[in-house]
């Protein structure tokens, strides 16, 4: 029995009280994997502005939330969506039309920033980037990062080993932690009190989730805690770093949730369509966001046979033979 | 002689680089079909691992993203972010990965650009970023570098230095405090590139049948030394036959 807990509400009374307008937003999943759309959405449909935005590799949910006019800045390692986007759209609309500001890292480097950001350190050291311009261009500038206290006074930084050339290394690079002041992920299971596992490849979510002040952990299945309990080696977050649990059965679409459902190549082949212009993507909005109640809605509109090609083979973890042409 | 597409030549033609029991990296499109025509053809030994954390994965579909579900099946391992990346900075297991990527530009040192063209405050063209390439080109001891064979994207200087090749040359990577090496070989639609063993500039060591040395360095924007330069085997019917029906059956990529 699911016992209602004060964390267990719809996406909507989640967004509306943790993401504000210009709070440090960070979203979870990779690319077409397990992004947090149902959130994504109920961001853009709530007309939120000015967001500071952090992701990795991403995707689907990173430019979505640009084209709906939520982003003012993002730090990431790479805007892409695989072979349906090797450059997102929106997001490289904005950065040559100059509405949007930039600051790249590598992948390593966004991942080891998330990590600090969880453990509590003010950075972590990688060897990666040494000689490249990831080390001398800053896309936020040193008045910007000065005036924001959200934002460290450097992008990065290039030091001495401390440890005298202890493995051999004489150079380091710095990352600094990221803090956010709201995650949102979508997971496979969770229990009314937030206890979450993912299924498949957890990418940075569990670091991005420790690292927030606040997490919001929307889930394709609701279980019970003992359910949860009798399968602890399954599990990656803990119930008190969560702060709403939402229970939103294909939360992740239009891109995958392992085990569950594959991403959706006819819509995403689409989305393509609707990014590269202007006024079709106007219209997108309206009728695939603004016009639709709540993320049900928005899988009604996809359809129940969509939906079925879709849905992932008990063996595979994906639709088998899904036409990805 | 057999039939093949320039696309199917260039993906042999990389696959043959790889030697068995190597850690293959790759990302998106054809350097995940180089890696896995690797895997079937030459270096059955070879483990595919992704950014993402899948280690060995089986591939029985070819996956359209390195975050695509299929890499997730039938893994050795599916480990997190950080994990991926750490078997590279790792020197034990960095030692056995050899990077397969791309890039929008490519300068003779074999650094690459995948962030702007232009400016990078007002870029007249952005692409994805460094994604996990950066830290790739920092740290493994080989990676093979898949390009179109044109001016604007072989140049003298690149845009935005985003993917450490060997830097200025010579040993600019110890330098800068990087281990590992730069790219061996560049993949084109034209030819073979090699870097010299010294000075690390770019030389011309394969061109394809159909193609010469003269065109080849037509379509660059800096000379290259092409002394050594001999025409490539095309692929066998052998290759092709694996290539075809185990790798891109659908035609997905190729």
């Amino acid at each position: 029995m699911i016992t209602k807990t004060e964390k267990l509400m719809d996406i909507a009374s989640a967004v509306d009280t943790f993401v504000t307008d210009g709070c440090h937003l960070s979203i979870g999943g990779f690319t077409v994997n397990r992004n947090p759309m149902a959130g994504v959405y109920e961001i853009i449909r709530q007309r939120k502005k000015g967001l500071h935005l952090y992701a990795h590799s991403n995707g689907q949910g990173v430019d979505e939330l640009i084209g709906g006019g939520c982003i003012e800045k993002l730090e990431i390692a790479y805007a892409g969506n695989g072979r349906f986007a090797p450059t997102c759209i929106r997001f490289k609309k904005a950065i040559q039309e100059g509405t949007l500001l930039v600051e790249d890292y590598s992948n390593y480097q966004m991942t080891l920033r998330f990590m600090a950001g969880a453990m509590g350190v003010p950075f972590l050291p990688s060897r990666s980037s040494l000689g490249t311009d990831i080390i001398s261009k800053w896309g936020f500038s040193e008045k910007l990062r000065q005036d924001d206290p959200k934002i460290p006074n450097q992008k990065i930084i290039v030091g001495k080993n401390p440890f005298d050339q202890w493995t051999d290394a004489e150079k380091l690079v710095f990352v600094p932690a990221i803090i956010p002041d709201v995650t949102i992920i979508h997971v496979q299971k969770a229990d009314e009190h937030g206890t979450a596992s993912i299924q498949g490849l957890p990418m940075a979510d569990v670091d991005q989730a420790k690292a927030a002040k606040h997490l919001i952990v929307t889930c394709e299945e609701l279980v019970t805690s003992h359910q949860m309990k009798s399968q602890s080696d399954a599990n990656q977050i803990p119930h008190f770093c969560v702060d709403a649990v939402v229970h939103q059965p294909g939360g992740a679409y239009p891109t995958a949730c392992y085990n569950f459902y594959d991403y959706d190549p006819f819509f995403l082949k689409e989305y393509k369509k609707f990014a590269s212009d202007d006024n079709l993507h106007s219209q997108y909005l309206d009728e695939y966001i603004h016009g639709l109640k709540d993320h049900q809605e928005r899988l009604d509109l996809a359809g129940e046979d969509r939906l079925q090609i879709i849905k992932a083979d008990k063996r595979t973890g994906y639709a088998i033979n899904l036409d990805r042409k | 002689m057999a039939d093949y597409t320039l696309k199917e030549l260039m993906t042999i033609a990389a696959a043959r680089q790889i030697s068995d029991g190597s850690i293959i990296f790759c990302g998106t499109g054809i350097s995940m079909v180089a890696a896995m025509a690797a895997k079937h053809i030459n270096a059955p030994n070879s483990s595919i691992f992704f950014e993402t954390g899948a280690i060995d994965s089986v591939l029985e579909e070819l996956p359209l993203a390195v975050a695509d579900p299929r890499v997730m099946y039938y893994t050795a391992v599916n480990g997190n972010l950080s994990d991926a990346f750490s078997y590279m900075q790792n020197r034990k297991t960095g030692k056995q990965v050899v990077g397969i990527m791309g890039a929008a530009q490519i300068d003779c040192y074999g650094n690459l650009n995948s962030t702007v063209i232009g400016d990078y405050h007002e870029p007249k063209v952005r692409f994805s970023g460094s994604g996990g390439a950066c830290d790739v080109a920092s740290f493994v001891d080989d990676s093979i570098i898949f390009m179109q064979h044109e001016k604007r994207k072989f140049v003298s200087k690149v845009d935005y230095l985003t993917s450490p090749g060997w830097l200025d040359g010579g040993d600019g990577r110890e330098r800068a405090g990087l281990t590992g090496n730069g790219p061996s070989k560049v993949i084109t639609d034209m030819a073979i590139m090699g870097f010299e063993k010294s000075t690390r500039k770019m030389f011309l060591e394969r061109y394809y049948p159909g193609t010469n040395p003269d065109k080849i360095l037509e379509n660059m924007d800096f000379d290259v030394d092409i002394s050594k330069a001999r025409e490539l085997s095309p692929p066998t019917r052998e290759e092709l036959g694996i290539l075809r029906e185990k790798c891109d059956p659908h035609g997905l990529i190729i």
